[in-house]
């Protein structure tokens, strides 16, 4: 395998260094040296940074900052990010949490992705030296990205106000048939009053169910009360078709598991 | 190309190699230092036979570059037994036939010392959720299982 890696102290030099033709950032390498030992040629050189940022974790009150190097692991365990602790356990197993970061997160295509369906539901932002844009601009136009990511940003939700929900064929861990994250207010009478639903595998990259989440406004969670948004809930999907699943057999099964995680 | 110094502590001994970059701990390991308990099965970080503990965590040698690895502490199955003496995983996973080929064993044996080292009593599904990136074509799983609860008891009735 001819890949030269090159470390940085700080992203400022790393990013210089991505500029060069062939290269590629190292997050947790979970991918991008998979795919060297797959025979993937098109990446020559892999460029990382160790400047202690991209490995912080920050929490004041709801407002939460992760860095990019962050592991899944690191966030399972973390006690102020227990309510998504349940999202960062749902990718892979335990060595692969130990390494996965949520910087390659974004850029994993499904059938991965399953910490990013979270941070989209969640409206998250991501953050580079240039800035922060918001995570669907961002995923929007990820392949067009080189500058390093160097932390997302979201608030905490509300109490019990984060539900997520992956099905895999393989238990107890697999890749996913789809994942679901949503991010729900309710108004004192029950009613809900803001949705943010975020479906995985149901495109070829994290996608948020708009016309479910519409439709969901006003509504109960009650069987009743969701039926016109399970209704519309695949809506714009175009799925991907895998071993694990056809596109037709994901869009068949997204209005059930949306439901059940409706109704939880 | 030119070759890069890598220097580790390999299961409490000091290792020093020169690899090209790029090199995966796994293939230093085996190829360089010639330690051959992390195997090769799919490099591709789906199988769990590579599994090593880098600084008390579970990691995929093929998936890691030797390289990110200076200063670190490193186990490998190879250093389980002490002194000729099998370590009591390795004497739980004989004695329940929880390996046949082999060739899952040293990763399986990996994710499980992990596991007792942070949760010395595991119940059954922490077990099953620990040995989850690890793959066995031979055994299907509950001898192992079987071998990883009973070390965790044999370990505590050492330790009363
Ligand atoms: C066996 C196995 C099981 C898996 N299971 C799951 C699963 O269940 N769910 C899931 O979501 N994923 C899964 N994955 C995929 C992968 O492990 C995760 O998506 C992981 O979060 C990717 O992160 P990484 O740090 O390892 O990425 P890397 O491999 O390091 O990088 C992936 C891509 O992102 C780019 N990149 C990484 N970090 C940055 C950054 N900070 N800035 C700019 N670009 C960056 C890299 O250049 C590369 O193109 C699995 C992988 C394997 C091998
Ligand atoms: S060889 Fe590393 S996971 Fe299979
Ligand atoms: S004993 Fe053969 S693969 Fe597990």
């Amino acid at each position: 395998m001819a890949l030269a890696l090159q470390t940085f102290s700080t992203v400022k030099d790393a990013n210089a260094a991505l500029k060069a033709a062939g290269t590629r950032y190292l997050g947790g390498g979970t991918l991008v040296v998979r795919a060297a030992n797959e025979g993937d040629v098109s990446v020559s050189g892999l460029i990382r940074s160790t400047e202690p940022a991209l490995s912080a974790i920050t929490v004041s009150g709801r407002e939460v900052r992760i860095g990019a190097s962050v592991t899944m692991a690191a966030m399972a365990r973390h006690p102020d990010l227990s309510s998504l602790a349940r999202a960062a356990r749902a990718v892979g197993g335990p060595a692969i949490r130990n390494m996965a970061t949520i910087g390659g997160n974004l850029f994993a295509p499904a059938p991965y992705g399953d910490f990013t369906v979270a941070l989209l539901a969640l409206g998250a932002t991501v953050g580079t030296d240039d800035g922060e844009v918001p995570i669907e601009t961002f995923l929007a136009k990820r392949e067009d990205n080189h500058a390093i990511v160097t932390s997302v940003g979201f608030s905490l939700p509300l109490e019990g106000g984060f539900r997520f929900l992956k099905i895999s064929r393989v238990k107890p861990k697999g890749v996913s048939v789809l994942s679901i994250a949503a991010v729900l207010e309710q108004a004192p009478d029950g009613t809900v009053s803001s949705a943010h639903i975020a479906l995985g595998c149901l495109a070829d990259r994290p996608m948020r169910a708009k016309a479910a989440e519409k439709a969901l406004l006003g509504r109960k969670l009650t069987s009743d009360g969701i039926a016109p948004a399970l209704a519309v809930a695949s809506d714009g999907t175009s799925p991907i078709t895998d071993a694990v699943a056809s596109a037709w057999y994901r869009n068949e099964v997204l209005p059930v598991h949306l439901g059940r995680l409706l109704l939880a | 190309m030119a070759k890069i110094p890598v220097q580790f502590m390999l299961n409490g001994a000091e290792k020093a190699e020169f690899i090209d970059s790029g090199t995966t701990l796994l293939n230093a390991l085996r190829d360089k230092i010639g330690d051959t308990s992390p195997k090769g099965g799919c490099h591709q970080g789906t199988c769990g036979a590579c599994s090593v503990i880098i600084d008390g965590e579970l990691r995929l040698s093929c998936l890691t570059l030797a390289e990110t690895c200076n200063g670190a502490a490193i186990t490998t199955t190879s250093g389980l037994s002490q002194g000729g003496v099998l370590h009591p995983l390795q004497r739980a996973f004989l004695d329940a036939f929880a390996t046949q080929c082999g060739f899952c064993t040293p990763g399986m044996l990996m994710a499980a010392k992990v596991l007792l080292d942070h949760t010395p009593d595991p119940s059954r599904d922490e077990v099953v959720e620990a040995l989850s990136g690890n793959i066995c074509r031979c055994t299907g799983y509950e001898p192992i299982i079987q071998a990883v609860l009973t070390a965790a008891r044999s370990n505590s009735q050492n330790a009363a």
